[in-house]
């Protein structure tokens, strides 16, 4: 060994043992996802046991189970792996750009801009148009709110307090309209809507699947190369720019990211967003919070808790099968109030 | 004033106008920062040093006039290679919670650091020279947030270090501090510039640390640089009056032979002629 690597390898042991951490909490993670979905795969209204599952998963043609597998468990799996993982990564960057733990992708209004346009479609446009179409309304109100709580944010560029502050007001004014038109519509769009309102993978498809994938394959990555640059903004903008940090256009890129993430994972999956709260700090135990490796084990994490949330809705009540959104809540919602809790005991001292 | 080799400035300001919304904050200010010098700005609240440095520094734009680092204008160039020319500390620095002393020295590094390609052994070589001169090396694995605010002020000062720049930019960065601390850092900072040959500029609203520590001292008051000196030319009681409306004598600190300023108390009858003589 040389002088200097023999220095550099000294320098660097706190480092050294965070890479090594990080490594083994993503294959524990991993493994636990893995599993988790497998296990899922064999739960079921329909019991089935894992060697059979595992039996119509490699040979389908000789299965007699295969359309439960392949068709309606799978496919939700999958989905629910999927729209974790999205809110997740979209909850984690948002936290890092308002610099505030208590930020989820509701603060700059997707969530409750997808929740008007589901809401608004279910009411007033299912009789000319299939309900296919409401993933597709609902992306299209999230990217809407989004852009709309930029735009009215906009002041010689984004400052983050100025951006929640409108993406407040923007919510309430949404959810408003959201409940006024839930009370007027039929009951049977209203049922519709508050189901979608909890946020339930029910009947998930392939094409729901395919329909989510694109968007995590460009924003993962998109999101990952500005990893860096998150950490660097996480000291301050000024701080951030000494550095060398392009602040306005790296913020922009990683807030696109968050609202492509998010806004394709309401979309499909309605309001699940609590998911984009908790994820990233159950992350930040694990790996602590430099985006790099975050971002990921957030990911992990987002997707066991939904999965976890579906299957529970499925098995649970049999023979009913209840929203996910139901138990992400009921665990969400205390984990919400330790966090406040924690956050006041932090700043009195 | 001697005539020493002096190497052309780096950084300079020309006819600088900026300001916030609808206020106006600078009104025309040149300044040209002496190389291998601590300079000191200095004014009253308001007075627009905070603008100045910032402007200076690219994170604030001038509406008017321009900001030349090698001659070339500093808003117009990549960002990341100014970076690697020119480092700064802003007032008031938050560390997020948890972040440890290597990890935040550390992100010194990020103007020479690619996606893709960092030289571990040199940012290593770096972040662990930068510690060790800050006096930080001891508290490497400890959260920045749980420190004393002179041990955090010192990782600050480490992580620009770490970023390896000719010339540092500093807002306030003794304020809240106590006095024994506030030295100690000022004895950290002249070092560099005396003996690594770096260029300082610093805001400071200690009046007498100012002045013992500053090469330059410049003056300022209303968007515009009043006085610019060295403390022996410019720290006089008329100047004080001038710019920061203080009454208060000049005396000589008998050891150095540094200027320093007595705040005059109203109603106080005039005071003994001091042995050391008194200033204009």
């Amino acid at each position: 060994m040389t002088h200097a690597a023999f220095l550099t390898s000294s320098g660097n042991t706190s480092d050294d043992a965070d890479r090594a951490r990080y490594r083994r909490v993503t294959t524990l993670l991993g493994l636990l996802l893995l599993a988790s979905m497998t296990l899922s795969l064999s739960l079921g209204s329909f019991p089935t046991s894992i060697d059979q599952v595992v039996h119509a998963l490699v040979a389908p043609q000789n299965s007699d189970i295969a359309f439960i597998v392949w068709e309606l468990r799978l496919p939700r799996i999958l989905l629910a792996v999927l729209v974790g993982a999205a809110l997740a990564i979209a909850g984690a960057i948002l936290q890092g750009i308002v610099r505030n733990p208590l930020a989820s992708p509701d603060v700059i209004g997707i969530t409750s801009g997808a929740a008007m346009a589901a809401v608004v479609f279910l009411a007033l446009f299912t009789t000319s148009l299939s309900i296919h179409w409401l993933p597709a309304a609902a992306l299209l109100g999230a990217l809407l709110s989004a852009l709309l709580v930029f735009l009215l944010a906009w002041r010689h560029g984004i400052t983050p307090t100025r951006m929640v502050l409108v993406g407040i007001g923007l919510s309430a004014a949404m959810s408003a309209v959201t409940t006024l038109v839930i009370v007027i519509s039929d009951d049977s769009s209203a049922m519709v809507a508050y189901v979608w309102l909890t946020g339930s993978l029910y009947a998930a498809q392939w094409q729901d699947v395919l329909g989510i994938m694109p968007w995590l394959l460009v924003a993962v990555p998109l999101c990952l190369t500005q990893a860096r640059q998150m950490d660097a903004m996480a000291l301050g903008d000024q701080v951030a720019q000494g550095l060398g940090v392009n602040v306005l256009r790296s913020r922009l890129l990683l807030m696109a990211c968050s609202v492509a993430l998010a806004g394709a994972a309401v979309a499909f999956a309605g309001g699940l967003s609590f998911v984009g709260l908790i994820a990233p700090h159950i992350a930040a135990r694990l790996v602590g919070r430099s985006f790099t490796r975050l971002a990921p084990i957030a990911g992990l994490v987002g997707a066991l808790i939904v999965l976890y949330a579906d299957l529970l809705g499925r098995v649970a009540f049999l023979p009913k099968d209840l929203p996910a959104g139901i138990f992400v809540s009921g665990v969400g919602a205390p984990f919400f109030v330790y966090l406040l809790h924690r956050t006041r005991a932090d700043t009195r001292g | 004033m001697p005539s020493t080799s002096t190497k052309p400035p780096r950084l300079t300001g020309e006819r600088l106008h900026a300001g916030y919304e609808s206020r106006r904050v600078l009104d025309g200010v040149d300044l040209a920062v002496a190389e291998g010098k601590l300079t000191v700005l200095l004014g009253p609240n308001g007075s627009g040093k905070s603008t100045l440095l910032k402007t200076l520094a690219r994170t604030h734009a001038p509406s008017a006039g321009r900001v030349c680092l090698d001659g070339e204008d500093i808003h117009h160039r990549n960002t990341r290679e100014v970076a690697q020319r020119l480092g700064i500390l802003p007032q008031g620095p938050t560390a997020p919670e948890g972040l440890t002393v290597r990890q935040l020295v550390g992100m010194g590094r990020f103007p020479h650091q690619r996606l893709w390609r960092q030289d571990a052994e040199q940012d290593a070589r770096a972040i662990r020279e930068a510690m060790a001169y800050a006096d930080v090396t001891d508290l490497a694995e400890r959260s920045v947030d749980a420190l004393s605010g002179g041990q955090r002020q010192r990782c600050w000062i480490a992580m620009v270090l770490a970023q390896q720049t000719d010339l540092i930019l500093l807002d306030e960065p003794t304020t809240f501090l106590d006095l024994k601390v506030q030295v100690d850092l000022l004895e950290l900072l002249s070092r560099l510039a005396h003996e690594h040959g770096r260029t300082l500029l610093l805001v400071l609203h200690d009046l007498n640390l100012a002045a013992a520590y500053a090469d330059q001292l410049v003056m300022m008051r209303d968007g515009r640089i009043e006085r610019r000196g060295s403390p022996a030319e410019v720290f006089t009681a008329a100047n004080l009056k001038t710019v920061f409306d203080l009454d208060a004598h000049v005396i000589r600190d008998p050891h150095s032979g540094q200027p320093v300023c007595v705040p005059r108390r109203s109603g106080a009858k005039t005071p003994q002629r001091h042995p050391e003589g008194q200033l204009p």
